[in-house]
């Protein structure tokens, strides 16, 4: 194992995140402090509680899924995209390094930022609403299980890209729809019958659900469920990667 | 005797049907500096490439210092420096940084007094905390450069180095080169267009054209076998045309008739110097001056690339 390369790419990935702290940091606080205002002030004092739990408390979850998604896709992509773009990508293909520390470098890197962003939101939420965390163990394993996955999954869609639109498309159009309307800011029981069995098809309501749980014991769908669905994503992501490598596919010719 | 690398029947043909290599055999040796010629498209980067891991090859073997490139890629690339063809760069950047980065890369501890005499001798020392897109290209070259040193590479790879640069970081490369070469033994490949770039540092020259090697020989020697050499002779007298006792003789007459130009074979046995003159003498046509030039590398480049046309 070439731990050093390892570890020289971690570095670099997360020297990016200082550089670019505003963008990093402050805008996801920022849009997740402006959901509280109005979700959870605003809008939600006027919404009863579900299953127990007060709106304002209830959504924290969703949101903090909401921002490890975007964060984890967007950083891991750029990630590897960057390099792409430029052309610099030709120092890591000529390192004696393997997949596996590639993915470990950029992914580890990406999930790290989401994680530190997920606990600032986690904070950032507990100055507006009450927060009880009844499963942590639990907790934690959906939120590094998310993070790894939607890095792996945003690595991909950096490897995949070959412009800057295309990196912008699936998180547009097929996550942030899937999150929003993969439970966030509701209880799919809130749904009429019919939509609650359309979002069953809904990967992203599994982790929401299962999230949620860790904080109140209250889901969607049972939390052996999204365990087990969490671990498929992650299975799929990482053959996925596997098979990138192996083939050269979009990295080389 | 192990090579640095060892190429066989080495073949790559792109997706786009295009066969950017063909059954290439090259055994490039420890501590030689080996240019690469060939006109663009020849498949000089393609080479470069799959040696170096960044490109897959179709057919054939490479190992470097006997590791296979795929079996055995880490021990095969830990002893290779890559300083490609474009300015690829981290833009955002300092130098210090993203020279470590290289370093760290290919599996080495940080050596910040190695960073620092890397950058020294590229005259980057002042600059090493400024961003890379603050720099001018002449000096993104240098960065490069001291990116694929900054692992202590036994085999450097150098596509087009000097291209697009100035006379004076031309001529530090070529010192560097040299001296990359005598205090550490590394083996250098490097390509270029720059045909003065060859002759000046080269032991040997290959040349590859339509993904052929056409040839690989001592420089020297190449020159020797294929060099053309020509006497120039001013005329004291005009002369109108060429006296049949000399129609023996391959000879122009130049410059309105005040001038003669024999070409002849370094090669042969005899030059035909001795009898021309003592013709010349014979015929009553009296010198005024002498000249001999030996045709450069770059009429042989250029003469091997025609015949393969």
């Amino acid at each position: 194992m070439n731990f050093e390369a390892v570890k020289a790419i971690y570095i670099f990935e997360m020297a990016r995140m200082r550089r670019t702290l505003l963008q990093s940091v402050v805008s996801p606080v920022l849009s997740t402090s402006l959901y509280f205002i109005v979700f959870g002030a605003a809008i939600g004092s006027r919404i009863e509680e579900i299953n127990g739990v007060p709106y304002g408390s209830f959504i924290v979850p969703g949101l903090m899924m909401l921002t490890l998604l975007q964060n984890s896709i967007s950083n891991a992509s750029f990630g590897i995209y960057f390099p792409k773009f430029v052309g610099t990508i030709y120092e890591v293909l000529s390192a004696p390094i393997s997949f596996l520390e590639i993915v470990l470098g950029y992914v580890g890197a990406a999930a790290t930022k989401s994680l530190i962003l997920g606990t600032i939101i986690l904070a950032t939420a507990h100055l507006f609403v009450p927060i009880e965390i009844r499963h942590p163990f639990w907790m934690l394993f959906f939120l590094v299980a998310t993070a790894v996955t939607f890095s792996l999954f945003g690595f991909i869609i950096g490897i995949w890209a070959d412009n800057f639109e295309k990196l912008q498309l699936i998180p547009l159009l097929v996550v942030t729809p899937l999150v929003f309307l993969g439970g966030s800011f509701y209880s799919i029981e809130m749904l009429p019958e019919f939509w609650q069995k359309v979002t069953l098809a809904n990967p992203v309501l599994y982790l929401i659900s299962g999230f949620r749980w860790s904080f109140y014991e209250t889901s969607d769908v049972s939390v052996t469920v999204s365990i087990a669905m969490i671990s498929l994503f992650l299975a799929l992501c990482l053959g996925l990667v596997w098979w990138i490598f192996k083939t050269g596919y979009r990295l080389k010719v | 005797m192990q090579h640095a690398i060892s190429i066989s029947k080495l073949s790559k043909v792109y997706d786009s049907g295009l066969a950017a290599l063909q059954e290439v055999d090259l055994d490039i040796r420890n501590g030689e500096i080996l240019a690469l010629l060939g006109p663009n498209g020849a498949g000089k980067t393609t080479l470069i490439s799959i040696v170096c891991g960044i490109v897959n090859p179709t057919n054939g073997k490479v190992s470097v210092q006997g590791h296979d490139i795929i079996s055995e890629f880490r021990a095969a690339r830990e002893l290779i420096g890559l300083v490609p063809q474009e300015l690829h760069v981290e833009t955002f950047e300092t130098v210090w940084d993203t020279v470590s980065y290289s370093r760290g890369l290919f599996g080495k501890k940080p050596k910040p007094e190695l960073i620092e005499q890397l950058l020294r001798d590229l005259t980057l020392w002042d600059k090493k905390d400024n961003k890379i897109l603050e720099l001018s290209g002449g000096m993104k070259r240098r960065v490069m450069i001291a990116k694929a040193l900054a692992h202590e590479p036994k085999i450097l790879f150098l596509d087009e180095p000097t291209a697009g640069v100035d006379v004076e970081l031309r001529k530090d490369m070529w010192q560097l080169v040299r001296r990359l070469r005598e205090e550490g033994g590394v083996t250098i490949i490097l390509t270029t267009h720059y045909i003065e770039e060859a002759e000046e540092i080269a032991d040997r020259v290959g040349v590859i054209n339509k993904g052929r090697l056409i040839l690989v020989e001592e420089k020297k020697e190449l020159m020797r076998k294929l060099g053309k050499k020509q006497l120039t002779l001013d005329l004291n007298d005009v002369l109108e045309t060429l006296p049949e006792a000399l129609g023996r003789y391959d000879l122009d007459l130049e410059n309105g008739g005040e001038r003669l130009v024999y070409r002849y074979d370094t090669q042969a046995e005899r030059t035909g110097i001795g009898s021309l003159l003592a013709d010349l003498n014979r015929a009553g046509i009296s010198i005024k001056d002498l000249d001999t030039e030996q045709s450069s590398l770059e009429d042989i480049f250029v003469t091997l690339v025609e015949e393969t046309r």
